[in-house]
């Protein structure tokens, strides 16, 4: 909240040479965040005086109106200055600036010739003496003396601080507890403004002329009070020193007895509502709108109740959304004479639904929310009607109270534990001393100290509650630093090791990590053509946008996105990869468990709170266009093709320790006939290859983009690797050529030649592929390289095991020798 | 048949000549063939040996094997000499501009949250935490109720968090990694040291410092005689790690449902103190909703937006850059530390 400082300074004994930035700081160290610090008036200079309107000359002929105005600004003088605003007339008061002033913005005042005449002056709007942002028209002074100045009158000097209140700490939203907090963190006196004596003024009595009040519904109140007054001048002007606190608060001036309210909540933290008393059948009610459908509030809003709302109800309608918002009907006008004054302590929760459910906060709502002080009730209450009498001829009728009698609650702390808790051995001095700097009376000298705690303080509960108090008005830079340490074979695990290991070797052959945010559009899972578990998405029920509402089932559509951006931005070449969880909605979800909170739950609660949750597998998928080693000027660079693409995904699986099968594939959104799927264990964990022409060319990207994903949660964790023997003796080369039909797999080839050749093969290479040949048939060449543990194998053994080979070959896929097909 | 002793002797003082004056290794392969080779005039000579009379045979022999080891050894001489200037020749002629660009493969990149992440975990790893994770859509009895966050919480509202249908299923995007938190003290008794990374999630429009899907690091130490000052202690030492030795750390009251007492850490660094992130000791309304044994253990929790502290480290003045996925970015960062 906006808070000026000469208010605080009412009630909190701040040195006089501590600066606006100190008095800051002493807010920001007990919790209370500055968000900005406005010195009104500090650019104000010069003679800025009160001139009273004499005689006005409406000049014509320009683009707008002018006026040519004679004022008295005293010391028997005229002067006659332009003004282009029509808000006032002959022998109002206004704010003049005097030759020799200077305005915000270096607006230095002079007497200068304009519209053909000598304007010796100007007079001010709000806004051009820097006080508000209105400037529709000049201000017109209800009240001051001709020559007077004019910044003392409005009171211009001072400094606003705008202040966040934590939603624990409802009762420093106001001069009472902002002032408290000042005080007790500059350590210096307090004066409490609310005062109980001006309560005792206005005691419960039983003026049948008094609007009446009860609690029906016990939740919703505990307290309230309505004091009621009878020949109340609303005409009246506020005085213009109230006008100005409500200002630099940052609200508006209404009209006298809202003016009035406002200020006491401003002040107290109380909110307030005033009705208009001719509009109350019977006596007010608190009740829950049940069978209440319809209010119309003070905005002019017809709000449809939900059942739960908390009003103040006549005994025939509803008056006002309880702390929140009165309504149109008994509204104070200008006709207003009697009024009922109701002040209350609502249940926060009931506050906040009220507020939640007609999306509707207000100042009142914002306090009650973050719960009042009960006691301040009656004191707040009793302050606003001293302020009708003293300000509106008012005439005090009664009071009327319901709800319980408030009392202090004591606690027992004990210092040893919230220094333990804390860190830092507080002495008795700093433990009480904090304590009553926050309204606690605090007695006992042992270790135990017994804690009465002001009606104010609903937060404060456990020891934690106090340590934290105690913490922060002695300063949380008292606690020394110290460095725990943690438990010894503390390591990444398993999967974080693999994701961390698949991320930057990836990063290494040339790929760019990118992370994309994971919400899709139907229009892209349509256009990739997901079908079966990737169509089967979450929705998201509010959406940052309505065309993005799905989660992603799958990387690729954020992938492709964001390659279409980076293409979109001039990139040729890209490599992009991203790891992350994907969503899909494919196991049927339990009904939501909520065991509450007060203890932990059943471990059978836990597992189905565990397993509502739906299970997010963990990708790595790349997009790659067009080459990986770069054309330069030594010739052309490699593109990348859809066979790489399946050598990069092969290569993830291996580096995790799996082995795998490669099977073509037909998935979308990769190109049929140019997919593989890879599966360990007889399960699918990944797919790559080629993007499908249609992808392609719907989303602009160059052609024969290429594409991978691979799950890398599904994979197993392998064991424990056993070391290979390195061998010492000669390998032995054999090349074979295997003429195959084309419909036969290199992968298929390649196992029965692995199978046929034995153990003593130590690797395969395929190092030619020929497949312009008749009858569909394709040429597949390899080098088979043997080797053995004991002995330099001789070249007849060698042409044995090839002949195994190539029998298997012919066995398994039909395979013949080239030169013999 | 007999042998001329000086015909050896010219031969020789002939083939001498001839592989002085071969002027480089093309010519000196021809004198080889015609001087030092089977058919050289010495070869023969050596050949002839056979026939020559056994008494004069080791006289001769002796003779010849001279004058060959002499023109052997006088080939290799001139071999090396002419070798050795090739070189030079060939070393000077084959000079190339080794300014020229290289032959590079395409540059690659990890994005520097990654980078981020990377670090702190290594960092707490180091301190003796693991690294928990959990998942993003999450069950909100995990991400708010057992947060001491009760339903009523304006923070539960459609505003501020993404629910996903059916409602009925009460699953939300974490809107902090808090709820990996929870899932540790639920399964894991203390002492509990851990550090949350990932992904989270809030109902903002992205600008120049918002985004709907950011990343946080949280940290939660559950232990005997765990105080705030272990907290301090804990977090001065990860804000020198990250900002370096220079920076400062201070913490303000604050308030979060989750802790009491709470604060806000701030980093002074470049000059000016940054809002850095929230952290307290861990509210026993939590310990006592996981079950922790409040009597025996306290602790501690602390949580991080990393786009923030990436855009406090680098200088990043914009959102945009970070979730857009611009290659040019990432890849200014490389895979880490240099």
């Amino acid at each position: 909240m906006k808070i000026p400082l000469s208010w605080l300074q009412e009630f909190v004994a701040i040195p006089a040479k501590i600066n606006a930035v100190q008095i800051s700081q002493a807010f920001i160290k007990v919790g209370f965040e500055v968000e900005g610090i406005e010195e009104q008036g500090a650019d104000l200079k010069g003679p800025i005086v009160v001139g009273k309107v004499l005689s006005i000359e409406e000049l014509s002929g320009h683009k707008k109106p002018i006026r040519f105005v004679c004022l008295d600004v005293g010391k028997k003088k005229t002067r006659y200055v332009i003004c282009g605003a029509r808000n006032f007339k002959v022998n109002d008061l206004v704010v003049v600036a005097l030759p020799g002033a200077v305005l915000p913005g270096d607006f230095k005042i002079s007497a200068r010739e304009t519209y053909g005449k000598v304007s010796d002056g100007m007079i001010c709007s709000a806004k051009e003496i820097g006080i508000s942002d209105e400037h529709a028209g000049i201000i017109v002074l209800q009240e001051g003396k001709v020559g007077q100045d004019a910044k003392a009158l409005l009171d211009v000097s001072d400094v606003i601080f705008d202040i966040a209140v934590n939603p624990d700490r409802g009762y420093a939203m106001s001069v009472r507890g902002l002032a408290r907090e000042l005080a007790g963190s500059l350590q210096v006196k307090y004066v409490d403004p609310a005062d109980p004596k001006v309560a005792k003024k206005f005691g419960k009595n039983k003026n049948p002329k008094a609007v009446s009040v009860k609690i029906e519904d016990k939740t919703g109140a505990d307290q309230i009070y309505i004091r009621t007054l009878d020949h109340v001048n609303v005409k009246k002007n506020t005085p213009l020193w109230m006008q100005r606190r409500i200002e630099k608060c940052g609200m508006r001036s209404i009209s006298l007895a809202v003016d009035i309210t406002n200020y006491v909540m401003l002040e107290l933290g109380q909110p307030l509502h005033a009705f208009d008393a001719q509009y109350i059948m019977g006596g007010l009610r608190v009740v829950r709108a049940g069978k209440f459908t319809k209010l119309t509030t003070l905005d002019k809003i017809d709000r449809k109740l939900d059942p739960d709302n908390l009003l103040i109800a006549d005994s025939k309608t509803p008056l006002a959304l309880a702390g929140t918002m009165g309504g149109l009907a008994s509204e104070v006008t200008n006709e207003t004479t009697k009024i009922a004054l109701e002040a209350a302590h609502f249940d926060p929760l009931s506050i906040a639904r009220n507020s939640r459910s007609h999306n509707l906060s207000s100042e009142a709502s914002r306090r009650i929310e973050r719960n009042t002080d009960p006691a301040l009730a009656e004191i707040a209450s009793a302050r606003a009607t001293q302020l009708l009498i003293d300000l509106a001829d008012a005439k005090y009728v009664g009071t009327s109270q319901a709800g319980l009698p408030i009392k202090n609650r004591k606690v027992k702390i004990s210092q040893s534990k919230i220094s333990k808790y804390l860190g830092f051995p507080y002495t008795t001095k700093q433990v009480k001393n904090a304590l009553v700097l926050i309204g606690c009376k605090v007695t006992g000298s042992t270790d135990l100290l017994t804690v009465e705690i002001p009606t104010w303080r609903p937060d404060l509960i456990n020891f934690a509650d106090f340590a934290e108090e105690i913490a922060r008005l002695n300063g949380y830079d008292l606690i020394p630093a110290t460095l725990p340490i943690g438990k010894d074979g503390a390591r990444l695990n398993d999967m974080q090791y693999r994701k961390r290991a698949v991320a930057t070797a990836l990063a290494n052959q040339g790929f760019t990590e990118v992370i994309n945010y994971p919400f899709v559009s139907q229009e892209m899972v349509n256009l990739l053509g997901f079908t079966g578990d990737r169509a089967k998405s979450f929705k998201i029920a509010n959406p940052m946008s309505e065309e993005f509402p799905l989660l992603r089932t799958h990387l690729l559509p954020g992938l492709l996105t964001t390659a279409v951006r980076n293409i979109g931005r001039g990139s040729k070449n890209l490599a992009i990869f991203e790891i992350g969880s994907i969503f899909r909605n494919t196991t049927a979800l339990g009904k939501a468990v909520n065991p509450g909170v007060t203890n932990r739950p059943s471990e059978k609660v836990i597992k189905d709170i565990y397993e509502g949750v739906p299970k997010q597998m963990l990708f790595v998928g790349a997009v790659v266009t067009g080459e990986t080693v770069l054309s330069d000027w030594q010739g052309l660079g490699n593109k990348f093709t859809w066979s790489d693409a399946i050598a990069k995904a092969q290569e993830i699986i291996e580096s995790t320790g799996n082995d795998y099968e490669v099977i073509s594939s037909d998935l979308a959104p990769w190109h049929p006939g140019r997919c593989a799927e890879l599966r360990v264990n007889g399960k699918p964990v990944a797919h790559a290859g080629e993007l499908h022409p249609r992808v392609i060319t719907a989303l602009n990207l160059p052609e024969r983009s290429c594409a991978f994903a691979v799950i890398l949660s599904e994979l197993p964790a392998a064991g424990v690797s056993k070391a290979p023997a390195i061998w010492n003796f000669p390998p032995v080369v054999q090349d074979v050529a295997l003429v195959v039909d084309a419909k036969v797999s290199a992968a298929d080839l390649t196992t029965a030649l692995k199978v046929g050749a034995g153990e003593l093969l130590e690797s395969i290479v395929l190092f030619d592929r020929y497949d312009q040949m008749a009858d569909s048939k394709v040429s597949l060449a390899f080098t088979l390289t043997f080797r053995a543990a004991d002995r330099t194998l001789t070249s007849d053994e060698v042409a044995r095991y090839r002949d195994q080979a190539i029998a298997q070959a012919a066995k398994s896929v039909g395979a013949v020798l080239r030169g013999n097909a | 048949m007999s042998l001329d002793q000086n015909k050896i002797a010219e031969d020789l003082a002939q083939a001498l000549r001839a592989i002085e004056s071969a002027s480089d290794l093309d010519a000196l392969k021809q004198v080889k063939i015609d001087y030092v080779g089977d058919k050289s005039a010495l070869a023969k000579a050596n050949q002839a040996l056979a026939t020559v009379d056994q008494s004069l045979r080791a006289q001769f022999g002796k003779l010849v094997g001279a004058a060959r080891a002499d023109v052997n050894q006088a080939f290799e001489l001139r071999s090396s000499q002419l070798t050795a200037l090739r070189d030079t020749q060939m070393l000077l002629t084959e000079k190339v501009d080794v300014t020229l660009p290289g032959r590079r493969t395409l540059k690659g990149g990890l994005h520097p949250l990654t980078i981020l992440t990377n670090e702190i975990n290594d960092l707490f790893i180091g301190l003796g935490y693991k690294v928990a994770e959990g998942p993003e859509l999450e069950a909100e009895w995990l991400n708010f109720d057992a947060l001491n966050i009760p339903a009523d919480h304006p923070a539960r509202t459609m505003q501020d968090t993404f629910f996903v249908e059916p409602l009925e299923a009460k699953l939300v995007l974490r809107t902090h990694t808090s709820p990996v938190q929870i899932r540790t003290m639920l399964n894991e008794k203390p002492p509990i040291y851990v550090i949350c990374p990932g992904k989270t999630y809030r109902a903002d429009e992205l600008d120049a410092t918002h985004t709907p899907v950011f990343h946080q690091v949280e940290g939660l130490v559950i232990d005997e005689n765990i105080t705030m000052g272990d907290l301090k202690g804990t977090l001065d030492f990860f804000a020198k790690s990250i900002f370096g030795d220079a920076v400062k750390t201070r913490l303000r009251p604050s308030f979060f449902p989750f802790t009491e007492p709470s604060a806000e850490v701030d980093v002074f660094f470049n000059g000016r103190w940054i809002e850095w992130g929230g952290c307290g000791m861990v509210n026993h309304k939590v310990l006592d909703a996981c079950g922790v044994d409040t009597k025996k253990y306290s602790g501690f929790a602390f949580g991080m937006g990393l786009e923030r502290t990436l855009m406090v480290k680098h200088g990043i003045t914009d959102m945009h850059d970070i979730v857009e996925g611009d290659v040019r970015f990432s890849q200014s960062f490389g895979v880490g530390k240099k």
